[in-house]
């Protein structure tokens, strides 16, 4: 059955029509919400890049045999599982300072994202690595693989595919606790809503858009980590 | 007389409270093709575990080439193996397993070229070379460029084999090599070992259910039975003629699950 053009059109002209009826102040707080997107990617990319690196050395440090390595990894994925993100922040951009310590709100952003985000991302590591089959470590043994190279060759690699899923979600969790920042000052997006809010009380429209662009990010990070597990995945076949 | 490569003295290994090595004594010469046989559970594949230090043992001494592998000598007594030992030790043994564990994020070359690079710190092109002459001895040739997961169990198990050899091992162990096989495929693999057994001077330490395989490759079978060597010697004494009951029985068993 065929249909016509304008059968699709018509109703497409009407949802145009009724979102700029609903939509036009858009141009009114958009520039300030993009100011705010700006201030929540520079948080945020740093904060992922630094996180990842975190929950590895966290990850690896608490399966390590050096016991003080073990116990500094456990410390700080306890802590900072334990407390809340926010109380993170205030901690270091308040609290810091008391003891000389003064960070400027965007590095104390930066630190407490990351380091909240890491402690679950160490755990993660830690168990895609248990997950490794027994079978690859003594095939490691069994060619005398240097302890080395038989993590950075061998373990790590088939342990950071399974971990994708997982550290996509974390990271996902990460962008949206970036909301917080606005803690220590910083007008991240979210904070950039909530002012627009107050200034031209277009509550609806300001939210949904807030919405919408919390959405997209989250949908960049999936389609990231999906496309990552695509590649590495395509020549592991089942296990 | 040939000489003595591999030597359990007294090796006692126990799971908690379970004793599956009970002071067992096995003494391979250099070049000798032994063929475990033994019921499930009889502490067959511990024996190679053990050989490969995958298992520490609670009593006993294992030599190779008359050198103490699970101790080592200090100041003329024998203490526990430092890692460097063990790592020295090992550079003699390579074992092929029932599951192959290949890596499955490298390639079949990859496979066989980056131990011997990290392990024995040979050049990567002599690694190729040699790995590539191995590939096509197992009839791999063709599959270099290939993922495990891309090939079949036999394929798989031939490339495990490949890289096993591609460590210059003196001593070879191989655990069911054929157990996780389609029965289609077994044959490849068996031909591979066999030439192994054959045109080589490897010494080889086997466990297998295939009676008639052990039977045609091996110097001598061992059957085995809860933890200890109930009889052995050449496959037409131990598996032709038997002497012992509880081998009669088991070839019966295996004969009969045919
Ligand atoms: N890691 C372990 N922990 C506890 N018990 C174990 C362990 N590995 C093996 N065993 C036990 O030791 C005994 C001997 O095991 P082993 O794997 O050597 O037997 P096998 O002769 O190879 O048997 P199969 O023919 O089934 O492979 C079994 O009773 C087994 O349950
Ligand atoms: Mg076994």
């Amino acid at each position: 059955m065929s249909r016509s053009p304008i059968a699709i059109l018509v109703p497409l002209a009407f949802l145009a029509g009724l979102y700029f009826a609903v939509f036009s102040s858009v141009a009114q707080f958009l520039p300030a919400l993009l100011n705010g997107l700006t201030v929540t990617v520079s948080v945020a990319v740093p904060s992922i890049l630094l996180a990842y690196a975190i929950s590895l050395l966290a990850g690896l440090g608490r399966l390590s045999s050096i016991a003080p390595l073990r116990w500094v990894s456990v410390v700080y994925i306890e802590v900072f599982r334990g407390v809340s993100l926010l109380v993170v922040l205030f901690w270091l951009y308040f609290v810091l300072p008391e003891f000389g310590l003064t960070l400027s709100a965007y590095t104390a952003a930066l630190l407490g994202v990351s380091l909240n985000a890491g402690a679950y991302g160490a755990e993660i590591v830690r168990g895609a690595v248990r997950a490794e089959p027994k079978g690859q470590y003594e095939a490691c043994v069994t060619l005398n693989m240097p302890p080395l190279r038989k993590y950075a060759r061998i373990i790590l690699p088939q342990a950071l595919v399974i971990a994708i899923p997982a550290m996509t979600n974390m990271t996902i969790e990460l962008l949206k606790g970036t909301a917080l920042v606005s803690a220590v000052t910083l007008v991240d997006l979210t904070a950039a809503g909530v002012r627009q809010n107050q200034l031209t009380y277009r509550t609806v429209e300001i939210f949904s858009v807030l919405a919408l662009i919390y959405f997209c990010l989250a949908q960049i990070v999936r389609f990231s980590g999906a496309r990552l597990e695509h590649v590495f995945n395509r020549h592991l076949g089942e296990r | 007389m040939a000489n003595e490569k591999i030597r359990f003295e007294g090796v006692t290994k126990r799971f908690g409270a379970l004793t599956v090595l009970d002071k067992l004594d096995l003494s391979i010469n250099d070049g000798e093709v032994v063929t475990i046989i033994g019921p499930s559970g009889s502490g067959k594949t511990t024996v190679l575990r053990c050989l490969m230090t995958l298992e520490s043992i609670e009593d006993g001494l294992i030599r190779i080439d008359g050198e103490p592998l699970n101790k080592m000598e200090s100041e003329g007594r024998l203490v526990p193996a430092s890692n460097a030992h063990l790592r020295r030790m090992r550079l003699k043994l390579g074992m092929v397993f029932q599951s192959f564990n290949l890596f499955p994020h490298l390639t079949v070359l990859q496979n066989c070229v980056e131990p011997p690079i990290f392990a024995l710190g040979v050049t990567r092109d002599e690694a190729r070379s040699r790995a590539q002459e191995l590939l096509d001895m197992v009839g791999m040739g063709d599959k270099q460029a290939h993922y495990p997961a891309q090939l079949s169990g036999g394929q798989q198990q031939r490339v495990a084999i490949a890289r096993t050899l591609a460590m210059q091992p003196e001593i070879l162990v191989f655990d069911e090599p054929t157990s996780a096989l389609d029965p289609e495929t077994i044959e490849e693999v068996t031909s591979v070992i066999r030439s192994l057994a054959v045109k080589h001077s490897y010494t080889m330490l086997m466990v297998t259910h295939q009676i008639a395989f052990a039977h045609d490759i091996s110097d001598r079978i061992c059957f085995f039975d809860k933890g200890r060597i109930v009889e052995q010697g050449p496959p037409a004494a131990v598996i032709d003629a038997p002497t012992e009951a509880r081998t009669q029985q088991f070839l019966r068993k295996v004969a009969q699950a045919r």
